[in-house]
Order: C-alpha cells, then sequence, then structure tokens
C-alpha cells in the first residue's frame, strides 16, 4: 500500500521526520518498504504567467515572454517550448534556481536576448518522465508562489508491505489510527457532512444474502456536471497512492476507499433497470467485467444483480453494462459491507486485481459504510455538483465478537517477560480494545475493525508488538538435556555422499523439475508427475531420477571447456503420487525417494605429468562406488533394461540381494545426441535400500600371514566373473579367504572365443601355518569348482 | 726415511689416491694381506732376538694400526661419496605437483545446511525430513492456513497436473508431520528444498529453507529471540552481529516476527519466526495450554550468499565447477 505522508499528517502528525515516521511503522509491524520523495530536491521555482509573447528576432524556435511572477515587473523569459503561450500559467525558475540534477539557472544570452529565467516543463522539475512542453498550471494559480508548495511537492510516498492480518490499516483513517495509538500522537476526526436529500428518486434493495452482506446502502445521485474535473489535489493523492485518475465519479469512490478503507462502487443508474437485489450467483452466471474480461460465475460468488441479471461481482468488481463514463449524469452508489468469507480468494479464482477484494477479504469495518456514503456524497454534491437522493439501507445485525479472555499469567509466560497489569491495560487502552480486569484475567472486547483479533494469542501479539519486541529479553533457554538418539548409521563421515567428496566427486544441486523431452528420452518415464503452472518448458515435469540433471551439468561444464568433470547430486526423484500422495512416511519413502546420482566424464585422473593419459571407464566408477558404500559389498549384473545406458556396459547393482540401483556408460546415442565427443560414466543410487551399515563385530587380525596361491584358467568368453566367484563361494571352502583376478588375456596361446583367467587365492588358518598338503587341497577344491560349474580347463 | 716409516707413508699415500672401494680392497691386500709387505715384517720378527724383537714388534705394530686407520677412513669416505652421488643422483624436482587424484567438495548450499544442523545438534536438535511433494493439508490447512486465506497469496506454489497435490512452498509442513509423529518436549531443525513459481536474480523457483521448532512446557518469545540471536552471532561467527525482531504475520505462528541482521549499514531480513500458533498446536493433538513452542525458519541460500559473499542466487544451481570449487 502506497500513501501520501502530508495526507497522513493531516489526519494524524506525530513528532519526528519522515524517517521517524518509517521507523515507528515497520517496528511495529508495518513494514515500510520504500520512501520516495514525490519530487527531487530542487528550488526558486515559482508560478509564472505569461503576459505577453513576441518572436525571437533571431530564431525561429525560440519566442521571447514576458513573464509576471510576483516581482515589480514581469521578467524577460527566452523559451523554446511549443506550448508556451499568452496567458499560460507554467512553473518559472528565476535566477539562482537550483533545479533537479544540479542545474543552476542564471542569466543567459540566447541568440542575443537575454534571459531572466527558465519556464520548466514537468519533466525538469523530476515529477514526471516524460513531458512534451511546459508544465501547465490551472488558470487559478497564484502567481510568484513556490511551485514546491502549490504542488504539494514536499511529500513523501510510504509504501507498505501489509501483511495479510492487518487490512484495518488499509487507508489513511485506519493507519492514522494505528500511529496515533503507536505514537501516542492525537488523531484528528474528520468528520463528513452527510448531504441532504435534493430529491426523492431512489431504488429498491433487496439483500436475500443478508448473512453474506449485512449492510447495504444505496443513494441515487443525479444532476452530475461532466464537465467537471477531478481537483489537483485529490488527483495528487490518488497518484501518489500508486493508482490512476479516471473520471471525477470513479475517482472520488477510489479517494474515499483510500481515505476511510471502504470500498464503494458507483453503478451508471440509467443503466439499471428495476431493483438491486444482493444474491448468489446462479451456476454458470456469466458477466462481463470492468476490466474487459468475461468471468463465469458459481454460487460460490456473491452479486449484485438488477432486473436483468448480474451488474456487479460483489465487492470484487462491477460490471461492463452499468459501469460510469464520462457523461454518466446519474450515480447509484453502493456503500455495504460483504463478510470476508463471500469475498476470499474470488478475485484470485476471476484472475483479476481488485483493490475492493483486497481490503473485503481481509475484513472492513463494518460500521464503515454509512460514513463512507456520507463522505463520498459530500464529494459528489461539492465536486460534481450532483444532487443526492434519499438513503436507502437494508441492514441484519452484525455479527457479534465475542469477547477475549485474556490471562496476565499467560501472557507473561509466552512473552518470556512480566509487562505488568499497568502497561497491559495501557496497552489495550492505545489500541482501543475495552477492557475489564477479573483476577488474572482481563476480558477484552475487540472493535469492528480488528478482524485479526480473535483469540488470547492475537492480544498476546498485540501487547509485544506496541510495547516493543526489541523490549523483550534475549535469554538463552533452559532445557532439560537428553541426547537424542544417533545411531550409527547416521555416522556422518561414512556416508556415502561424504566419501564421494573425499573421492574427487564435486556435489551438484540442480533443479527438481526437468524437460518432459528428457523424462521421456533419457528416464524412459512415459507417465511423469506433471506441473500444472510449471515457470518454463525446460522445467515442467518432475524428475524421476537425477541423470537428466547430471547430464545438464556436465553440458554446462563442457560449454566452459572443462576437461574432467566428476560430479555427484543426493536428491529426492518422483516416481509417482502413490496411494495416499506421499502422506504416509512409507509412501513419502517410495513415491519420493532420496537419491545419489554420479557422473563422470574425462580423464581417469587429471591430465598430469609422469602419468599415462586414460579415459575413465566403467570399472573407475565401480572401484569409486565400492570404495563408498563399503563395508556393503557390491554385486552388479548385467543390464539392458536402462534406455540411457550402453545395454553392454551397464549394471543393475545391488547389495545383500537388495537391489541399490544401477551403473553404467551413457548409450552412444544419447552421446551423440548431446554431443558429449565420449561417453560419461553414470550412476544412481537409491539411499533409503541401502541396508544399514550395522555395528561392526570386530575379530583380532590372524598372528600368521595368508599364502597366496595362484591358478591360470581357460573358459568360454561369455563367462563372467560373478560365476566364477558364485562357484567358488558356496558351499565355501575351508580355508579359501580370498579369491581376485588379477590377469585376463586373449590372443596367442588361447582358442579364440575363450579368455584366461589369472586368479590369486589368499589361504589362511587363523590358528596355525599350513602343510602343503593342506595348501594344495584348497586349490584342487577351486580347480574342481571351476571345471565343473563353469567348464574351465587348467591353463598350462 | 725409515724403511718402515716410508712404507707407512707409501701405503696412506696410495689408499688416498684410490677412488674405487674393490682398488681400495686389493691395495689393503698388498700390505695387510697373508703376504702384504707390513704381514711379511711380522713374519719377519720371528728371527730376531726377544729385546730387538720387541721394540721392532711395537713399532711394526704401530705402522700397522696407522695403515689400518687410514684405510678404514678411506673406505669410510668412498662409502659417503658414492652415498652423496647415489643421493645426488635421485633427486627429485620437488616443485612438481603431486600426482592422482584431487579431491571433490560439497556444494555450498549443502556446506552451509551441513553447519546449520550442527549448530543446533549443540543444543540439542534433531534433524527431521519430509516429502517435497506435499497435500494442501500438511503445506496450508494444518499450518492455519486454510483454503482462500488471504496468505496464501503470499505463497506463488506450484501444483502438481491432475491432482491436489502441491510442490512444499516452505519446510514449515515438517513440523506438523514431526509434530504427529512424536510428542513434546521436542527439538527439530528440518532442512530442504522448497519451491515456488519465482525466478530472478534473488529468487529461484527451486530453493532451500531450514525450518527450527522448539515445543516444550515453558519456551518464550524471550527463549526464541535467544535461540535465534546466538544461532546467527555464532553462524556469521560475530558476536557483536546486531538482530532485530520486527513485528510481521505467518498463520502458523503468534506473535510472529521478521529477523533483521545488521549488514553493511543496513538492516536485512534474514528469516522469520514465532510462537507457534495454538491451532497448530491443535492440529496435532498438543494441548497448548501445556505445551508451548516456538517456530523459526530460514532460506539456505541466503544464508550462504550472505556468508559467501554471493550476489547472484542463480549461480547456486548453474552448478559451473569453476564456481563450486572455490568451496572445495
Amino acid at each position: 500500500m502506497k500513501f501520501s505522508e502530508n495526507w497522513l499528517r493531516e489526519w494524524v502528525s506525530p513528532r519526528g521526520d519522515t524517517e521517524a515516521l518509517a521507523d515507528l511503522l515497520t517496528m511495529a509491524g508495518l513494514e515500510v518498504e520504500s520512501l520516495e520523495p514525490a519530487a527531487p530536491l530542487f528550488s526558486g521555482v515559482v508560478v509564472g504567467e505569461i503576459v505577453a509573447i513576441a518572436p525571437h528576432p533571431d530564431a525561429d524556435r525560440l519566442r521571447v515572454c514576458q513573464v509576471a511572477c510576483g516581482a515589480a515587473k514581469p521578467l524577460t523569459i527566452v523559451c523554446g517550448a511549443p506550448n508556451a503561450a499568452q496567458g499560460l500559467k507554467a512553473p518559472l525558475a528565476v535566477v539562482g534556481a537550483k533545479l533537479p540534477g544540479g542545474l543552476e539557472i542564471g542569466k543567459a544570452k540566447m541568440r542575443g536576448v537575454e534571459s531572466f529565467g527558465m519556464l520548466c516543463s514537468a519533466k525538469e522539475l523530476g515529477i514526471s518522465a516524460e513531458a512534451s512542453g511546459l508544465l501547465e498550471l490551472p488558470a487559478d494559480a497564484p502567481v510568484g508562489a513556490d511551485i514546491r508548495q502549490y504542488l504539494d511537492l514536499a511529500d513523501t510516498v510510504i509504501e507498505l508491505k501489509l501483511t495479510p492480518n492487518r487490512g484495518d490499516c488499509l487507508s489513511i483513517a485506519g493507519l492514522a489510527r494505528e500511529v496515533a495509538a503507536l505514537s501516542g500522537a492525537k488523531a484528528e476526526a474528520m468528520p463528513a457532512q452527510d448531504p441532504a436529500a435534493a430529491h426523492a428518486e431512489a431504488r429498491g434493495i433487496a439483500v436475500p444474502a443478508g448473512a453474506d452482506c449485512p449492510v447495504y446502502l444505496g443513494r441515487v445521485f443525479t444532476g452530475i456536471d461532466t464537465t467537471a474535473q477531478t481537483p489537483a489535489w485529490m488527483r495528487r493523492r490518488i497518484e501518489r497512492a500508486g493508482q490512476r485518475c479516471v473520471s471525477l465519479v470513479v475517482d472520488i469512490t477510489n479517494y474515499v476507499m483510500l481515505e476511510l478503507g471502504q470500498p464503494l462502487h458507483a453503478f451508471d443508474d440509467a443503466k439499471l433497470t428495476g431493483d438491486i437485489v444482493v444474491r448468489r450467483a446462479n451456476a454458470g452466471e456469466r458477466i462481463a467485467l470492468l476490466d474487459g474480461s468475461e468471468a463465469t460465475l458459481d454460487d460460490s460468488f456473491l452479486v449484485i444483480a438488477d432486473g436483468t441479471g448480474a451488474q456487479a461481482v460483489a465487492g470484487v468488481m462491477g460490471g461492463a453494462h452499468s459501469a460510469v463514463t464520462p457523461e454518466t449524469t446519474r450515480v447509484f452508489l453502493e456503500s455495504a459491507h460483504f463478510t470476508p468469507g463471500v469475498i476470499a480468494g474470488r478475485a484470485r479464482r476471476l484472475n483479476v486485481g481488485s483493490e475492493a477484494a483486497h481490503r473485503f477479504e481481509r475484513g472492513v469495518d463494518p460500521t464503515l459504510p454509512a460514513r463512507a456514503m456520507a463522505r463520498a456524497g459530500q464529494l459528489l454534491v461539492e465536486l460534481a455538483g450532483a444532487q443526492s437522493g434519499p438513503l436507502t439501507a437494508i441492514r441484519q445485525p452484525l455479527p457479534q465478537r465475542a469477547a477475549i479472555r485474556l490471562r496476565e499469567s499467560r501472557a507473561n509466560a509466552v512473552i518470556g517477560v512480566a509487562l505488568g497489569s499497568k502497561t497491559i491495560a495501557g496497552i489495550l487502552d492505545r489500541l482501543g480494545l475495552a477492557h475489564q480486569k477479573n483476577g488474572d484475567a482481563w476480558t477484552v472486547t475487540v472493535p469492528q475493525h480488528r478482524f485479526d483479533l480473535s483469540i488470547e494469542e492475537d492480544l498476546i501479539e498485540e501487547l509485544v508488538r506496541v510495547h516493543g519486541y526489541q523490549q523483550v529479553p534475549v535469554r538463552a533457554p533452559l532445557a532439560s538435556l537428553g541426547m537424542p538418539p544417533r545411531g550409527e548409521s547416521v555416522l556422518k563421515v561414512a556416508g556415502p555422499a561424504a566419501r564421494l567428496a573425499l573421492r574427487d566427486y564435486q556435489e551438484v544441486i540442480t533443479y527438481s523439475f526437468i524437460d518432459e523431452a528428457d523424462e521421456t528420452a533419457l528416464h524412459g518415464n512415459a507417465a511423469p508427475v506433471r506441473l500444472a503452472n510449471p515457470i518454463a518448458r525446460q522445467m515442467a515435469v518432475m524428475r524421476s531420477s537425477l541423470l537428466a540433471g547430471l547430464l545438464g551439468v556436465l553440458r554446462g561444464n563442457l560449454a566452459h571447456r572443462q576437461p574432467r568433470v566428476r560430479i555427484f547430486e543426493r536428491g529426492r526423484v518422483f516416481l509417482g503420487l502413490g496411494e495416499t500422495g506421499g502422506v504416509a512416511a512409507t509412501d513419502t519413502a517410495a513415491q519420493q525417494p532420496e537419491r545419489l546420482g554420479g557422473l563422470v566424464w574425462g580423464g581417469a585422473v587429471d591430465e598430469q605429468w609422469g602419468t599415462p593419459a586414460r579415459a575413465v571407464d566403467f570399472f573407475d566408477v565401480k572401484a569409486d562406488l565400492e570404495a563408498v558404500l563399503a563395508p556393503h559389498a557390491l554385486a552388479a549384473e548385467p543390464w539392458t533394461g536402462h534406455p540411457a545406458l550402453h545395454p553392454g556396459r551397464a549394471a543393475r547393482l545391488s547389495v545383500a540381494g537388495r537391489d541399490i540401483g544401477w551403473l553404467g556408460e551413457l548409450h552412444p546415442r544419447a552421446v551423440q545426441a548431446l554431443d558429449l565427443g565420449r561417453a560419461p560414466v553414470v550412476f544412481e543410487i537409491d539411499l533409503a535400500a541401502l541396508p544399514p551399515p550395522g555395528v561392526a563385530n570386530a575379530e583380532p587380525p590372524a598372528r600368521t600371514p595368508a599364502v597366496r596361491r595362484d591358478i591360470a584358467v581357460v573358459v568360454d568368453e561369455a563367462v563372467q566373473w560373478r560365476q566364477i566367484a558364485a562357484a567358488i563361494a558356496e558351499p565355501p571352502i575351508e580355508f579359501l579367504q580370498d579369491v581376485s583376478p588379477f590377469d585376463i588375456y586373449r590372443g596367442q596361446g588361447i582358442e579364440s572365443g575363450k579368455k584366461s583367467l589369472a586368479i590369486a587365492m589368499a589361504i589362511q588358518d587363523t590358528r596355525k601355518t599350513f602343510t602343503d598338503a593342506e595348501i594344495e587341497a584348497v586349490v584342487s577344491a577351486v580347480i574342481g569348482r571351476l571345471v565343473s560349474t563353469v567348464g574351465a580347463s587348467l591353463r598350462q | 726415511m725409515d724403511p718402515l716409516d716410508s712404507l707407512q707413508a707409501e701405503a696412506i699415500a696410495e689408499f688416498a689416491a684410490i677412488d674405487n672401494p674393490d682398488l681400495l680392497e686389493q691395495a689393503k691386500g698388498r700390505y695387510l694381506g697373508k703376504q702384504g709387505l707390513i704381514t711379511e715384517r711380522m713374519k719377519a720378527l720371528g728371527g730376531m732376538d726377544p729385546e730387538a724383537r720387541k721394540a721392532e714388534g711395537a713399532r711394526i705394530n704401530r705402522v700397522k694400526t696407522a695403515v689400518e686407520d687410514a684405510l678404514n677412513a678411506r673406505r669410510e669416505a668412498l662409502r659417503e661419496a658414492a652415498l652423496q652421488a647415489q643421493l645426488a643422483a635421485e633427486a627429485l624436482d620437488v616443485s612438481l605437483p603431486g600426482r592422482g587424484t584431487g579431491s571433490g567438495g560439497w556444494h555450498p548450499v549443502t556446506r552451509v545446511r551441513e553447519r546449520v544442523c550442527e549448530l543446533f545438534a549443540g543444543i540439542g536438535f534433531e534433524v527431521a525430513d519430509g516429502p517435497e511433494i506435499e497435500t494442501d493439508f500438511y503445506n496450508f490447512t494444518a499450518l492455519n492456513t486454510p483454503d482462500d486465506h488471504p496468505a496464501r497469496s503470499m505463497h506463488d506454489t506450484f501444483y502438481i497436473e491432475g491432482s491436489d497435490r502441491l510442490l512444499r512452498t516452505h519446510t514449515s509442513p515438517i513440523q506438523v508431520r514431526f509434530m504427529q509423529d512424536n510428542r513434546p518436549p521436542l527439538r527439530i531443525v528440518a532442512p530442504g528444498r522448497v519451491y515456488r513459481v519465482d525466478s530472478d536474480a534473488t529468487h529461484s523457483p527451486m530453493f532451500h529453507q531450514i525450518e527450527g521448532l522448539w515445543v516444550d512446557r515453558d519456551v518464550s518469545f524471550a527463549d526464541l529471540k535467544g535461540v535465534v540471536t546466538q544461532f546467527l552471532q555464532r553462524f556469521f561467527e560475530r558476536e557483536d552481529l546486531q538482530v532485530r525482531f520486527r513485528p510481521s504475520f505467518f498463520p502458523f505462528t503468534e506473535p510472529s516476527a521478521e529477523i533483521d541482521m545488521a549488514w553493511g549499514d543496513r538492516w536485512l531480513e534474514i528469516g522469520g519466526c514465532g510462537m507457534v500458533h495454538p491451532n497448530v498446536l491443535r492440529h496435532v493433538d498438543i494441548d497448548p495450554e501445556a505445551f508451548r513452542g516456538f517456530a523459526f525458519g530460514f532460506g539456505i541460500d541466503r544464508l550462504a550468499m550472505l556468508r559467501y559473499g554471493v550476489r547472484d542466487l542463480r549461480l547456486f544451481y548453474e552448478n559451473d565447477l569453476r564456481f563450486l570449487r572455490q568451496f572445495v
């Protein structure tokens, strides 16, 4: 909300300057967002009148004016403005004037004619961005008057960021009341003079929706002078409130709303037929609105209808048909109270901006309509020459505001400091809250304008707000100490993400929403969770995998010529909405699981001296995963199920038989489509699927070293290591502690279609050393298993 | 010169001239070996009378000891020279960079999140979590923001197509979920991603918040001020950091406050807080007469921007490695 400081100060003027006022408001919860001077600083500009004008002897576009400015005789001013004319009144900067931007006016010779000042445009005074000529002042402007005073330029536009609970401050009167309560300054009463009825014309009013509209006042004004203009003072106040001036009648209704906080609506009475009916809209009822839009309503909307149908959406916006125009001579003026419940959210649903709805949905004082009607009537009579008809009022009993119990003990406990009865009573008084104390508790009656006060906490907030948040001590709380449970599984140093960061991976954070095309092509998800209102096509669906985001980061960094990219992201992915939409914890885990995804592209290590350059491959990244997931043993099986992975270089990963994610090289098609040059290795781990690491059950290391034996076996190319490992593992061979492949050989000496695997065995008895026979028995057992299960032959 | 003395001089001179350990051993043989010149002299003592043998023997021994010392010294010198030569040959250019893999790092937002959690863990706050696709109930209704409440327009919400779900606009729903499952006294912080329809240099459609909640029998607004003030002073490592609390409005707290801190020559809004609204407690079956609570929330991205001097929020989500590596 914007307003003119001078206007407010007419109602209440606390001590101190603009900054002090702004600080008072901000620290009371009415946050001042900006302070803008109505005009930049300048001086020495007065109202001038061109009393004579003659062509310049030596310049076609200049003229020589005699300008009266209250001095003994007119000044000679050379002027190039096209609208300079005899009789025109315009701002005159006299010699010695200082204009915005630092321009100082002195005597100047212009093409041989001496000029004793400068006639100014609005732009030159800094009060408008555009100007086509001299700022034309009204004919009654007093010649010689200081222009800052005359145009009320020594003013500041204050913009407040009002919170939704303080609808009562959306007017000068409301702010004045608040400022008076906060500062102790006295607010002026500013009564309005209700015009007497000058004729008997009236329109019938029926309010079947009385619960939505407990007060409806209507009055017909006739004889409106269509030539009357909005006076400059009113125009300034409306414009400084950030609103546009439209026509005198509309300006008056807006002005009264800004002044008192009561939205009014003026209908062109000549366009209305029959009685006014305030009712709920029929389902599907349509109305063309003032802003040019077309609304289709339902029975949650309240309408103001006449004999032909809806003429306004009550409290939101008037209809186009009965809108007031510059030709309107008869007006039906509405001043009503609509309950917040029937207005809240309605403007948003119709997608219209409405100052009226903004106020009604926050709550407007239901006692205001009569006062606002009187004030608007007074202005219509005074400024538009209107004749007022009699007032028609339909009133229901106003809903009673229940008294609130305010316990001093509770207030002290919530605030954390005892304010004392006297202070509390004083604050209640300042806020106009009637109160009566009985023992510990006050019974507080809330005035009609405070829609935000209905429970004890509301009053406690008012107490501490007016007392000052800064007055409340800053205290370290007392609490009984208890250690929160913290299992081994949450040990931060052991987390896979933390370990990745130590293994040369940089964490990234990408958007949770991605392009649907990526979701389909890269994640193979044809039915993604879509946003109803995305901000861009590239951010339209929720990701079901981290892959697309990581590839995006890769591409961005390749554009910056990064030679090597190793990144990871930890975040949720979105698989669906599930039965309960994630309301149950189990559902959240299933539908919005947290994943750890990674991508590696480029060299196995940074290009460096003394290490041969080598592209990173599947097994480099697998080693990273084995390391970060330890102590879990990672198992990998070939996998062709991912649309974006190389079908021969992708694996499903599991730990203890539980599927935990995947690892693979990006599919060559995707590499080409994304123009990556070479394939990144990518992975994704479902963090919740990882079994808890458990607590290690330590055993002392063996006293004797393990014995190592190597064998080489020849197997079919199709035989995979996991089959060999499985054959050796089950059933366990006694003393065999570990087997690992240390060479794979194809080529000379090995039949084509076969490969030779060199396997190292660690054989250990924790109690004693071995005999050769025992060792040979282990080796034979291993060879026997391999011969019988994978058709291996011992390589000679 | 006495032949024995000249023998000694000769041997010492010869040793000194030898640079090769093998040749030195050969030279040793010539003097001290079985048929060496000195050994021969010793053997010759047998033919002398006892008096002369004793005198001559002592003389030869002296010479022998002198020659052996010279030999040993020369051996040592050659070993030392060889070692020095080896060391010189093995010298590295230690200024070359190290080899192998480097180190990765955390995103600045994560660093700040972890740091905030750690600071609060110091006074017994647990970390809580919740879903990012939320229901209207948890994001608004349970937080005392019913349908059509004007406060809903404070949040520009992303909705899920074909459903009444939404992307959470704040981390506050986690409060509600946690209080449904846990009884007071409780202290939690809940960090996470949140979403609003907004995008410019200071707004991202996705950003991070951290929510704090303390519910206990006797906590007050003064305690809230204490916790929040101390947190900001610790986080920014400035014990003199000025923090002020300014009345505001959130549907789920009352009294509510904006948290400002002095930054340069102005006040900067850094978070919001307040006493938990009794309606929020009632929604999760906690008796507001028996328990009170306070809650606070900070933008993690905003804390990170201030902490690290980042001016454009979008840098956090561009993931340019040249930017991110500054936080390793």
